[in-house]
C-alpha cells in the first residue's frame, strides 16, 4: 500500500496543462519554412517519397525524414511547430515563403464543439499512427478533455479516422465499418500513409478506391502524425474554444 | 560463419536432395532455420543457426513441384513452408496446416476466399473478432471453437496488413530505403532500420563507426516498448495506476529519442553508414539524468504492481507456453525467454566482437513470467544505455560514403529487436542491383504461441494472454 502511494507521488502530475500552447522540443521537425530559391526539383530528386512539386512541398507525402534539410538546410527548415492539420487536401502543399498553416474549419455549427466520439480503422500502415493516435488519449496529451471519445462500435461515432495507406485486404473491412457509422458522419485522415499512401503510395498492393467516394474534412500529416498535431486538429474541426 | 552481418558471394547451388539432406543433418545437430524461402529466380535458400554459428544453404526448386515437408522434421519450418507454398505453389507434403499467410493459397482468388476450420459439434460455438477491433490497434482476426467459456481452438488470420514491403524495397535504389525500413513495424523503427542498414553497409563492404550511439537507439526502443506493454497489460487487468505510470513513463522515454533525432520513434536517426543524429556531450548529460529518473520510477511502479493480489492473480498461471513448444516451434524473444529458452540474438550473434551479453530468462511462461521478464530486460536496457553513454565519446562522424552494392552477393543481418530476433537479406545481381530483399518479424513465428496458450484457457483471458505477448500485424503481414 505504501509503496504504491510512493510510487504515485513520485509519478506526480503528467499533463500537459494545454497541449493547444505548449512548446515541443525544438528538435521536432514541423511545419517547414522553404525558402523561396529553393531549388525543387533538386529536393525532389533527393527525396525518398517525391514529396516536392513545383508549387512547393506536398505535406500529405512528406516523411519529415530530414534528408532535404541536412543536405541543404538554406533551402528548406522545418520548425517545431506541430499544428499541422488542416482541413483540405490542396492546403497541405507548403508554398515557398509561407510561413503559417491555414486556418481550420469547424465542423457541425458548434454542436460537436464539446463531444466528438471517433472510431479508428487500421488500414495497411506501419502502427506507428495508431500508437500515436492512443497516445494522445494518454495522461499526458489527454485529448479526452476536450470531449473526443475514441469508441469501440461505429454506431457510437461521428467520424471515422483512418491511419494506414488502405491495404487491398481491409477495403472491405473500412466500408463495412463507413457504412455503419450513423450520418451525419466524418472522415478524418490521420498520417501520410492515409493521405497519400505514403511511402507505400507505389505499392501494387493498396487499394485506395473509398478515398474517391468519400472526402475527408481533416488531414493529420506527419510519419507518424505526432500527437499533438492530432489533438490540435481535432480541437481545431470542433470547432472548441 | 559467425560474423553478424555477413556476406557470401555465389554459394553452391545443391540439387534439392542434397540440400535437404544437408539440412536435416543441421536440424539433428541442433539448428534452428532464421529464414527459410524460395525467390523469383527459382532457387531456395535456408539460414541455419545454432546459438552462435551460422549456415546458409541454397539449391534449386525441388523437381515435381513437392517434397517432404521440413515441418516434420522440426516446427520451426511451418510458417515458412506456408510461405513457400502460398509464393511459389511448391508443396512441402506432410505439413500439419499449409493455410496461406499473407495473400490467398494456389488455387483461390483472393484472401477473403479463406474458409476458417469449422466444427459442427452442438457442444461448440464460435466467436470471430476483427479485422477491425474494439481499440485503436492493427488489423486481424481471430477465430474462437469454445465449449462454454474455455478455447477449444484459436485459429489466427492475418494479411490485412499486407502491402507488398518485400517488392517496394526492389523499386529505385536499395541504399535509400531508410524510411520504408522503419516503416516494416513502426513500433521497431530502430530494430528493423539497424537490419536493414547492416545488410546494406555489409553489400557495400564497408563498417559503420557509430555503434554506440545505434546501440543507444536499439535499447531505448526496447526500453519504451516494454513500458508500453506493461501499461496494456495493467489496463487489461484494470490496474489503472499501472497503465497510467508505465504509459507516462514510455512518454519520457519516446520524448528523449525525439529530443535527439526529432521522431518519439526514432525514425530517421539510423542511416546506412552511421547515423544521421549523434549525441552531443549537453544531450548526453541531459539523457543520463533522464533515464535514471526513469529507473528508480520504474522500479517503484513494478514493486507494487508485481506484489498487488489481483494483479498477479491475473497473471500467474494464465497463458502457459511450453519450453518445448518455444523450442521446436523457432520462437524467439521475451515469448521464448519467457518460457526458459536461453537465446538472443544480442547474446548468439553479436554486432560487436568485444560486447558480452546475458539475456535474462523465466521459466513459467506464463503472461506473469512475460510481464516479469518485460520488466527486468527495460532495467536492463537501461544500464545499458547508460554504460554506452558513460564509455564511449559519442559525438559520431557523418556518415560513411556508401560506394555501390557489390555484386552476386548475399547479405544477412540479425538484429534482436524488443519483440525478439530480426533477420534481413538480401542477394545482388551481376551488376550490383538487389535481386531480392527477404525480412522476418519475430512475430511471424511467434504468433502461433498465441494460438497454442489459448486452448483450454478462457476466452476472457485472451486479452492478457495477447498483450503479453504482443506481436506485430505490419511486421508479420509486411
Amino acid at each position: 500500500m505504501f509503496d504504491l502511494i510512493k510510487a504515485r507521488a513520485r509519478h506526480g502530475y503528467q499533463a500537459i496543462p494545454d497541449p493547444l500552447t505548449v512548446s515541443i522540443h525544438e528538435k521536432f521537425p514541423g511545419r517547414p519554412d522553404l525558402s523561396d530559391k529553393a531549388d525543387l526539383s533538386e529536393l525532389n530528386n533527393l527525396c525518398p517519397n517525391s514529396a516536392f512539386t513545383d508549387r512547393g512541398l506536398d505535406l500529405g507525402k512528406c516523411l519529415f525524414c530530414g534528408l532535404c534539410e541536412r543536405k541543404h538546410p538554406d533551402w528548406i527548415q522545418f520548425n517545431p511547430d506541430f499544428k499541422l492539420a488542416v482541413d483540405s487536401r490542396e492546403k497541405l502543399i507548403i508554398a515557398p515563403g509561407q510561413t503559417r498553416m491555414p486556418e481550420i474549419a469547424a465542423i457541425g455549427n458548434g454542436v460537436f464543439k464539446r463531444s466528438f466520439a471517433m472510431r479508428n480503422v487500421s488500414a495497411g500502415g506501419c502502427n506507428a499512427c495508431e500508437l500515436e493516435l492512443g497516445a494522445s488519449t494518454n495522461v499526458n496529451f489527454d485529448i479526452l478533455r476536450y470531449g473526443v471519445e475514441i469508441v469501440a462500435s461505429p454506431r457510437h461515432a461521428d467520424a471515422l479516422i483512418l491511419t494506414g495507406p488502405i491495404s487491398k485486404h481491409m477495403a472491405e473491412a473500412l466500408c463495412d465499418t463507413w457504412q455503419a457509422i450513423p450520418k451525419p458522419k466524418f472522415l478524418i485522415l490521420c498520417g501520410a500513409c492515409a493521405i497519400s499512401g505514403g511511402i507505400f503510395a507505389v505499392s501494387s498492393e493498396l487499394d485506395r478506391g473509398f478515398l474517391k467516394h468519400w472526402q475527408a474534412c481533416l488531414y493529420i500529416p506527419g510519419c507518424p502524425a505526432h500527437p499533438l498535431s492530432i489533438v490540435h486538429g481535432i480541437h481545431q474541426l470542433m470547432g472548441a474554444k | 560463419m559467425t560474423r553478424n552481418p555477413f556476406s557470401v558471394q555465389n554459394p553452391d547451388q545443391l540439387e534439392f536432395l542434397e540440400f535437404s539432406e544437408r539440412l536435416s543433418r543441421l536440424i539433428a545437430a541442433g539448428y534452428s532455420p532464421l529464414h527459410y524461402f524460395g525467390t523469383p529466380q527459382g532457387l531456395l535458400y535456408s539460414i541455419m543457426g545454432k546459438s552462435g554459428s551460422l549456415e546458409l544453404l541454397c539449391s534449386v526448386f525441388p523437381t515435381g513441384g513437392s517434397y517432404p515437408a521440413f515441418s516434420q522434421k522440426i516446427l520451426a519450418f511451418t510458417m515458412f513452408e506456408r510461405l513457400l507454398y502460398e509464393e511459389y505453389g511448391i508443396k512441402p507434403e506432410g505439413h500439419p496446416w499449409l493455410k496461406a499467410v499473407r495473400k490467398h493459397l494456389p488455387g483461390q482468388d483472393q484472401h477473403s476466399d479463406y474458409e476458417f476450420l469449422a466444427s459442427e459439434s452442438p457442444a461448440l460455438h464460435e466467436v470471430g473478432v476483427g479485422p477491425v477491433h474494439a481499440g485503436v490497434i492493427e488489423p486481424g482476426h481471430f477465430r474462437f471453437i469454445c465449449k462454454g467459456e474455455i478455447v477449444e481452438h484459436l485459429e489466427i488470420q492475418l494479411g490485412y496488413q499486407h502491402r507488398g514491403v518485400e517488392e517496394l524495397m526492389l523499386k529505385g535504389d536499395i541504399t535509400r530505403k531508410c524510411s520504408l525500413a522503419e516503416s516494416i513495424a513502426g513500433d521497431t523503427a530502430i530494430g528493423h532500420n539497424l537490419a536493414y542498414c547492416l545488410l546494406i553497409e555489409e553489400l557495400c563492404g564497408i563498417k559503420a563507426s557509430a555503434t554506440g550511439t545505434r546501440n543507444i537507439a536499439l535499447e531505448m526502443e526496447r526500453v519504451a516498448m516494454h513500458l508500453a506493454d506493461l501499461s496494456a497489460l495493467a489496463a487489461d487487468v484494470a490496474y489503472i495506476m499501472g497503465q497510467n505510470l508505465f504509459a507516462a513513463l514510455r512518454t519520457t522515454v519516446i520524448n528523449s529519442s525525439l529530443a535527439i533525432c526529432g521522431s518519439r520513434f526514432g525514425k530517421r536517426w539510423l542511416c546506412p553508414g552511421g547515423v544521421n543524429y549523434s549525441i552531443s556531450t549537453a544531450q548526453a548529460e541531459v539523457l543520463r539524468k533522464t533515464l535514471q529518473g526513469v529507473e528508480t520510477q520504474i522500479i517503484d511502479c513494478a514493486e507494487a504492481m508485481f506484489a498487488n493480489s489481483s494483479v498477479l492473480s491475473r497473471f500467474d498461471d494464465t497463458g502457459k507456453l511450453k519450453f518445448e513448444d518455444a523450442v521446436s516451434l523457432g520462437l524467439t524473444g521475451i515469448t521464448a525467454k519467457a518460457s526458459g529458452v536461453m537465446a538472443d540474438a544480442r547474446m548468439d550473434y553479436p554486432l560487436d566482437d568485444e560486447s558480452i551479453f546475458i539475456p535474462f530468462t523465466e521459466n513459467a511462461g506464463d503472461v506473469y513470467a512475460r510481464a516479469h521478464l518485460r520488466y527486468k530486460e527495460a532495467l536492463q536496457s537501461l544500464k545499458l544505455v547508460l554504460s554506452e553513454l558513460d564509455k564511449r565519446d559519442l559525438d559520431d562522424p557523418l556518415p560513411q560514403e556508401l560506394g555501390k552494392p557489390r555484386p552476386d552477393t548475399i547479405a544477412c543481418s540479425i538484429v534482436e529487436g524488443w519483440r525478439g530476433c530480426i533477420v534481413h537479406m538480401a542477394k545482388t545481381d551481376a551488376i550490383g542491383k538487389v535481386e531480392w530483399y527477404k525480412i522476418v518479424d519475430p512475430s511471424l513465428m511467434n504468433w502461433q504461441a498465441l494460438a497454442l496458450v489459448m486452448r483450454g484457457t478462457g476466452i476472457s483471458d485472451f486479452p492478457i494472454c495477447n498483450k503479453s505477448f504482443d506481436l506485430s500485424y505490419c511486421g508479420s503481414d509486411l
